[in-house]
C-alpha cells in the first residue's frame, strides 16, 4: 500500500455495494442485433449531423454523422449493414422523448471499416495529432455524463496531474472494475496515450478499496510495462467519490472552484473506460462503437457484465443474461443513486449508458409519502458539494428561482444523498433537476426577448425614417407650392398648366364618347 | 450673526455647485425605470396590452397609465417581477387583455401564399421573409408568436403551432409539494 495521503470530502454516503452477483462473472458478448438504433445526440452538446443517406451500405466503425459545433461527437456504425430509416425514435432519456436516430439492418457479415489507421507509435505523436484523433473516434466520457472527450483534452498542457476514475461508487454499477480486471492493458495504455495528449508526466488511478482485484491486475499490468509515472491509490469507498471534484478532493485535498473545472487548478479527470476506449481509437484506429454495460438487479436472471455493441436494444442485454425473472418490476438507466426509469426496453444502448438495473419492488422501494421540511439539516451534513439543500428546497418551493444561483444551485451534482438523508423523505433532488430546467428556460427565453426587442427597435427606427423621408417630400412639394402663390407670375403659369390639362382630359373624354367602338 | 449667514450661505453654494456638477457629470440617459420594467417584458410585441408593442407599455407603466396585468404572453412570472420592480402587489392577468397560453409560432401554408406581403406589414419583429408575389416563409427562430400576422392574410394560409419540446428544451417536472403544516387545517 502506498503512503499517500487521502483527504475527506464533505458529505456524502456510505452505501452497500451491491456488485457481489454482478462482479463475479466475466465480461460477455451480446449477439449481433438485426437493427442497430444509433441517436444522433449521445453526448453533451450538440446532436450530430447524419452523413449517410437512407438505403446507403454502412460498414462497422464508418462514421455516419458528424459534429455540428465544437462541444459535440460523431455518430459511427457499430456494425455492417444498410441504413434504413433516418427518424425520430425514442432514446433514453428522462424524458422518455424521441429524437433523430439512424436505424441499420445489419447484414451479419460485420465488415471493419479501416479509415482510422492504427497509431501504435502514438509517443511520437503531436498532443494536437492525438485530440484530433480523439475526436473523430467519437470518444465521449464513459463513466455516464457523455461530455466528449476531445473538448476536455482541450484543456491544454502544463497540468499537475492526470486521475484516471476507477472509483465506481454507485452501488449497482460495475463495469470499471471489470474492465480494470480483464483489461488492465488497455487502461494503461488509455493512461499512456492520455498524458501524451495532455503531456502530463503525472497519472494517479484511483479505484475504491471494495475492489482490490482491479487493483492487482491494474498493478501487475504497469509493473510488467515498467511504467513509473502511473500510480494507483486506493481510495475509501463513500458516494459519490466517483464524481470528479470529490475524487480531487479526496486525492489532493484541494477543491475545484464554483462554477470551475478540474483543469483550473491543474487536473484532469478521466474515466478508466474512457481511457479504454482512447486506447482503442490511437492504437487499434478503432472508434467509440461499443461500451462495457452492467446489467444487473434482483430482476435479472444472471446478471452479468456485458460488451454491447452501441445502439443495440436493452431487450438484447437482458436476454444474453437469461432474461427477467418475476420479480422484475423497473427498468433503470445508470445506478440507483443517479439513474432514472427507462419507458420500456426497445431503447438502444447509447455511449453514456454504464447500466441497466432491472430491479425489484423490494429492492427499490417506493418512496413513503413525504412530510413537511423540518429543518433538521442534515441534507446540509450528507451534501458532497456543501451547497444548503434546504435553503434550495424552500426557495424552489416558493417559486424564487432567482435566489438560487446565491445558494449555488448549478454546483449541485444530483448525486441524491439529500434524498436519501432526509427524514422527511423530501424529493429534493427533483425540486434542484426542476429548478435548473426551470432557469435554462428562462436564459433561452431571455435570449429570444432581447432578440425581439432588437428587432422590434430596429423596425421601428426604419418605420420613422421612412415617415420622416416621406414627410420632408410632401414639406418640399407644399413648400415650392407656396412660393408660386407668391409669385403672381409663376402662379398664371401653374394655373394655365391646369388649365391646359383640364381641356386636354375633357377633348380626350368628348373623342372617347364619340367613338365609343374604338 | 453675520459670519453665520456667512456661512450658511457659503455652504449652501458649495452644496448647490457640488450637485449641479453631479447633476451634469452623472447624467443618465433615458429612463431608467422604464428600461427595467421593458427588460421584464418577453417583447413578443403582441399588443394585447392594448399599446403598440412592449417599449411603449413599459412606458405607460412607468408613467403610471397603465397597470401591470395586461401581459398575457409574459403570464404570471411577468406579473411578479414586474410587481416585485415596482413594490406593488401581484394582481391577476386582466382578462381583457387575453388569456395565458403556451408560446407558439407562426406557420406559412406556403402552396396557398398569394404573396401579398400584409403580413410581412403586420409583423413587428421583421420575422416574415418574402416579396410581392412571392411566396412568403416565417423565419421560426425569430418568430414571437403574437399572432398579429394571422388576421391581416386574406387566404388565411398562416396557422400558430406549438413548439415541440427537445431533449435540449425539456424541462424536469416539479414535484408535487408537501402541505405546510401551517397549510392543513
Amino acid at each position: 500500500m502506498s503512503a499517500r495521503r487521502l483527504w475527506r470530502f464533505h458529505g456524502g454516503l456510505k452505501l452497500d455495494a451491491r456488485t457481489a452477483r454482478t462482479a463475479t462473472r466475466p465480461i460477455g458478448t451480446v449477439p449481433l442485433p438485426a437493427r442497430l438504433i444509433l441517436p444522433l445526440s449521445q453526448h453533451v452538446g450538440q446532436p450530430a449531423e447524419p452523413v449517410v443517406a437512407v438505403g446507403e451500405r454502412v460498414l462497422k466503425g464508418q462514421p455516419i454523422a458528424r459534429p455540428s459545433g465544437y462541444i459535440a461527437a460523431k455518430v459511427h456504425a457499430s456494425s455492417s449493414g444498410t441504413v434504413v430509416e433516418i427518424a425520430d425514435h425514442s432514446v433514453p432519456h428522462p424524458s422518455g422523448l424521441a429524437a433523430a436516430c439512424i436505424v441499420i439492418e445489419t447484414d451479419g457479415l460485420d465488415e471493419t471499416w479501416h479509415g482510422y489507421e492504427p497509431l501504435p507509435a502514438y509517443d511520437t505523436l503531436s498532443a494536437p495529432d492525438l485530440r484530433a484523433r480523439v475526436r473523430a473516434a467519437g470518444v465521449v466520457g464513459l463513466g455516464g455524463a457523455a461530455f466528449p472527450t476531445a473538448v476536455k483534452l482541450g484543456a491544454g498542457s502544463g497540468m499537475k496531474m492526470l486521475i484516471l476514475n476507477g472509483a465506481e461508487c454507485e452501488p449497482y454499477i460495475c463495469c470499471d472494475e471489470l474492465l480494470m480486471r480483464e483489461r488492465p492493458e488497455e487502461v494503461l495504455t488509455g493512461a499512456q496515450v492520455l498524458m501524451q495528449a495532455l503531456e502530463i508526466s503525472r497519472c494517479v488511478v484511483a479505484i475504491e478499496r471494495d475492489m482490490p482485484l482491479a487493483r492487482q491486475s491494474l498493478e501487475a499490468a504497469i509493473k510488467a510495462a515498467g511504467e513509473t509515472r502511473i500510480e494507483v491509490v486506493s481510495v475509501p469507498a463513500i458516494y459519490p467519490e466517483g464524481g470528479e471534484r470529490q475524487l480531487i478532493k479526496v486525492l489532493t485535498g484541494e477543491e475545484v472552484p464554483a462554477r470551475g473545472v478540474p483543469p483550473d487548478i491543474g487536473y484532469l479527470c478521466q474515466n478508466v473506460g474512457t481511457a479504454a476506449a482512447v486506447a482503442r481509437a490511437v492504437v487499434q484506429g478503432e472508434p467509440l462503437i461499443s461500451r462495457i454495460v452492467t446489467v444487473t438487479g434482483d430482476g435479472i436472471v444472471a446478471p452479468q457484465n456485458l460488451e454491447v455493441r452501441l445502439g443495440t436494444p436493452v431487450a438484447d442485454l437482458v436476454r444474453a443474461c437469461g432474461g427477467y425473472t418475476d420479480e422484475a418490476a423497473y427498468l433503470l438507466m445508470g445506478g440507483a443513486m443517479m439513474g432514472f426509469p427507462l419507458a420500456d426496453d426497445t431503447l438502444p444502448v447509447i455511449k453514456g449508458m454504464n447500466c441497466i438495473v432491472a430491479a425489484s419492488r423490494q429492492e427499490i422501494r417506493p418512496r413513503a409519502p413525504s412530510m413537511p421540511c423540518i429543518r433538521c439539516g442534515e441534507c446540509a451534513e450528507a451534501c458532497p458539494a456543501q451547497l444548503l439543500p434546504q435553503q434550495l428546497y424552500w426557495h424552489t418551493r416558493a417559486g424564487e428561482l432567482d435566489h438560487l444561483d446565491e445558494y449555488h444551485l448549478f454546483d449541485c451534482i444530483e448525486c441524491g444523498c439529500c434524498d436519501v438523508a432526509c427524514p422527511s423523505q423530501l424529493p429534493l433532488t427533483q425540486y434542484f433537476r426542476y429548478a435548473k430546467t426551470e432557469l435554462w428556460a428562462r436564459d433561452r427565453d431571455r435570449a429570444r426577448a432581447d432578440l425581439a426587442r432588437e428587432r422590434f427597435e430596429a423596425r421601428q427606427t426604419r418605420i420613422e425614417a421612412e415617415q420622416e423621408a416621406r414627410r420632408r417630400r410632401l414639406e418640399e412639394k407644399t413648400r415650392a407650392a407656396d412660393h408660386a402663390r407668391d409669385d403672381v407670375e409663376a402662379r398664371k403659369a401653374m394655373i394655365d398648366e391646369t388649365l391646359e390639362r383640364v381641356q386636354a382630359r375633357r377633348t380626350q373624354e368628348a373623342s372617347d364618347e364619340q367613338d365609343p367602338g374604338r | 450673526m453675520i459670519s453665520a449667514v456667512i456661512v450658511i450661505a457659503g455652504l449652501a453654494t458649495l452644496f448647490g455647485l457640488a450637485l449641479g456638477f453631479a447633476a451634469v457629470r452623472f447624467r443618465t440617459e433615458g429612463d431608467p425605470v422604464t428600461d427595467r420594467i421593458d427588460a421584464l417584458l418577453p417583447q413578443t410585441q403582441c399588443g394585447q396590452c392594448s399599446f403598440a408593442g412592449c417599449r411603449p407599455y413599459a412606458e405607460a407603466i412607468a408613467a403610471g397609465k397603465a397597470d401591470i396585468n395586461r401581459c398575457p404572453p409574459g403570464g404570471e412570472a411577468t406579473i411578479h417581477a414586474l410587481a416585485d420592480l415596482l413594490e406593488r402587489d401581484p394582481k391577476p392577468l386582466d382578462p381583457e387583455s387575453g388569456e395565458l397560453k403556451p408560446r407558439t409560432v407562426a406557420i406559412i401554408d406556403e402552396p396557398l401564399c398569394i404573396g401579398c406581403t400584409l403580413c410581412i406589414q403586420a409583423c413587428p419583429v421583421d420575422a416574415i421573409l418574402g416579396a410581392g408575389k412571392q411566396m412568403h416563409t416565417v423565419i421560426a427562430s425569430e418568430c414571437t408568436g403574437c399572432e398579429l400576422c394571422v388576421a391581416p392574410c386574406p387566404v388565411d394560409c398562416i396557422t400558430m403551432v406549438g413548439e415541440p419540446v427537445t431533449l435540449k428544451t425539456w424541462k424536469w417536472p416539479r414535484p408535487a409539494d408537501v402541505p405546510l403544516p401551517a397549510e392543513r387545517r
